[in-house]
């Protein structure tokens, strides 16, 4: 056997006999999958449910209001303004002549600011075209937009997934073997870094090309329904790209990590937040511009951004090359870095 | 015959401590060469600095005539180094170590297993290393050293935590090593061993050489008294004076009736002929009794 081949062997046989880093490569993003998988089963934004009391006009009229409104009719005001304070429903809505009432409960800000929202609309149609049935609700319905919650988070779960594994493969590999004087004796022996440090790449990508290939057969069974779209096998080279970018930043932390302890700490500050300000478990669609701005110098938010082009959002496989260069150029500057601050001993 | 080391006036300072302080020696080819000192002497970094894992402050080596310093690849395939911390891949077994070590140096799977039978470990072949006990770990360590038949073989403490057994075959392994023309540097805490394998061997304290030479001369430059015991009470401590003469020593500490001589030869005669050698042990001076005179210390094993 080649030393390349040898080597990662030792590293690929290390790794699966290991059952805590076996459980946080591949079920840990998986138990996410299931998580968000059971919360958001089937749901894209849920109606708001709201109380009408007596006739009114904009909600009767309009035939696309009940795709986004679950209205119930009542009687009493008073009655329905309490079910409304216990949280039951997001609002009650009366007529009086010209005016439409609507009473909200300040308990819940961004239901309430939808219900207001939708309300301020309606009237404002109302008013402004005269001719209640031209009302029109379109508009409104962002959800053929948006994607379902499944197609979202998969592609985000799988860049963190791949990003943890290839992150604290890479530096828990460089900071036991330095620890356990394994590196001393690696140098000993007639093996180039190159060799070293390629074999290390050969196990990452072989472990995260299998970590996808079990994440996406997992979130495509019927009970998560995801739906591929056709060029997502190009999301293959994401994943390898993604995997060296993360590797690099693993060999970091591992070059500055003196414990195990240490690295699993600084790999976890590292990519955990990364990973929320990418947009990896929710869209940053409403997080402030700043922020927006801001996601942008985090590799995770290319990768992302890759694998949702390819693998939800239907695009060709051209259109990952921009997010692949900036992917591998993160991923040049960090391994000058790491090879930098590498180090073949404690002391 | 040239030389296959050449190490001159080694200087290796770890802040405070001088580990290593002006070490020169040579080792010839196919010399079995020894180090030996007490804990901190600072023999495994003078044989770290020798291998190219450290780099001396001041002072040049010279290996195979190559400087081991920065990483040579060209040295590193002609030497073999057994660390003195067991050092192994996680989770892989016996056989996966040496199998592992050994294709580094393009050598085949077969060789390797063969190399784990020559130090008695092919019935743990499929044990991971973490399982192995201390001696098994040791055995599979210098095993992994000599997978590539190193011209230069380096052991730090390689008998350390083997049993008696394995203590004498590892002697008998070194020894066919050397035999078969290697050259072996080792340090060791047994001086028994010293004696037995060491062409020469160098005594270390405070990163200082103090003595260099072969054991048996070594030991005889010391000039120390032969120890003669016998059982408690053969005879009494005054009349045992009187036949050792003034200048010998003599005590009875309950169990062997002890005479410290530098003239054996006629107290040995003299219990002769008095029929008094039943149970005599003799013991002359050993490397152990040159250590404590170098080092003024007992040897902590
Ligand atoms: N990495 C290090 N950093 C600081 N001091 C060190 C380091 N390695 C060794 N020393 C010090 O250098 C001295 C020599 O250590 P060395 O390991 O060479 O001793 P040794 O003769 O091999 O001892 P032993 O018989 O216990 O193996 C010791 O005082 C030790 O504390
Ligand atoms: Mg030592």
């Amino acid at each position: 056997m080649t030393p390349f081949r040898s080597l990662s062997r030792a590293m690929l046989l290390g790794f699966v006999r290991d059952k805590s880093s076996l459980f946080f490569t591949i079920l840990f993003p998986l138990m996410f999958l299931v998580l968000f998988g059971a919360i958001f089963t089937n749901q894209g934004v849920s109606k708001s449910k709201i109380i009408q009391i007596g006739q009114v006009a904009i909600l009767d009229q309009a035939p696309g209001v009940g795709e986004i409104l679950e209205i119930t009719k009542q009687n009493d005001l008073a009655a329905a303004q309490e079910e409304v304070r216990k949280g039951d429903y997001e609002a009650v809505v009366r007529q009086q002549g010209d005016r439409y009432e609507l009473y909200y409960s300040a308990a819940d800000q961004v239901r309430s600011a939808t219900v207001r929202g939708v309300f301020g609309q309606l009237v404002g149609q109302a008013n402004a075209a005269g001719v209640p049935q031209r009302f029109t609700l379109a508009a409104e319905q962002v959800e053929d937009e948006s994607l379902k919650i499944i197609q979202y988070v998969t592609p985000g779960l799988l860049s963190w997934a791949i990003s943890m594994g290839a992150t604290f493969g890479a530096a828990m590999t460089l900071v036991t073997w330095r620890q356990k004087k394994i590196l001393r004796r690696l140098r000993l022996a007639p093996v180039n870094t190159t060799t070293v440090v390629s074999a290390r790449v050969g196990a990452s990508v072989a472990i995260a090309l299998v970590q996808t290939a079990i994440f996406l057969g997992v979130a495509s069974l019927p009970l998560f329904g995801l739906q591929l779209s056709d060029y997502w096998w190009m999301c293959i080279p994401l994943v390898i790209a993604g995997t060296l970018v993360f590797m690099a930043i693993g060999m970091l932390v591992g070059g500055l990590a003196k414990t195990s302890e240490a690295a699993a700490g600084m790999a976890n500050l590292i990519v955990l937040p990364m990973a929320f300000l990418s947009g990896t478990f929710f869209p940053l669609d409403t997080a402030p511009q700043w922020l927006q701005t801001l996601s942008n110098i985090f590799p995770m938010k290319h990768l992302n951004q890759g694998m949702q082009d390819v693998m939800v959002r239907g695009q060709g496989p051209a259109s990952i090359l921009p997010e692949l260069g900036i992917i591998l150029g993160f991923g040049v500057v960090i391994a000058v870095i790491a090879v930098s601050l590498f180090r073949w001993d404690d002391v | 015959m040239g030389q296959t080391i050449i190490v001159q006036d080694l200087q290796k300072r770890y802040g405070d401590v001088h580990a290593v302080d002006g070490v020169s020696f040579s080792v010839e080819q196919g010399e079995f060469f020894g180090i030996l000192g007490p804990n901190g002497a600072g023999k495994t970094t003078t044989l770290e600095i020798i291998e190219g894992l450290r780099e001396a402050d001041s002072g040049t080596v010279e290996v195979l005539g190559m400087s081991p310093w920065p990483r040579n690849s060209r040295l590193l395939p002609k030497i073999g180094v057994q660390l003195q911390a067991s050092s192994f891949f996680e989770r892989l077994t016996a056989r996966e170590q040496i199998r592992t070590f050994a294709s580094l140096y393009g050598i085949p799977a077969k060789k390797a297993d063969d190399m784990l039978s020559v130090v008695g470990m092919e019935d743990k072949a499929g044990t991971r290393s973490e399982q192995l006990s201390g001696g098994q770990a040791q055995r599979l360590s210098i095993a992994c050293a000599l997978v590539h038949e190193p011209e230069v073989l380096f052991l730090d403490e390689p008998s350390a935590s083997l049993d008696p057994q394995a203590r004498r075959n590892l002697w008998d392994l070194l020894r066919a090593i050397n035999d078969a023309g290697r050259t072996v540097v080792l340090t060791t805490h047994h001086l028994d061993e010293a004696e037995s394998l060491c062409d020469r061997v160098a005594i270390m304290d405070h990163g200082k050489i103090l003595e260099l030479g072969p054991p048996a001369a070594l030991v005889r430059g010391l000039d120390s008294a032969t120890h003669i015991s016998l059982a408690a009470g053969t005879l009494t401590v005054p009349a045992a004076q009187e036949l050792a003469g003034p200048d010998a020593s003599v005590v009875d500490d309950g169990v062997s009736l002890t005479f410290a001589t530098h003239a054996p030869a006629p107290l040995l005669t003299a219990l002769a002929e008095r029929n008094l050698l039943t149970g005599i042990s003799v013991r002359g001076a050993t490397l152990e009794d040159v250590f404590l005179q170098l080092t003024g210390r007992e040897y902590r094993a």
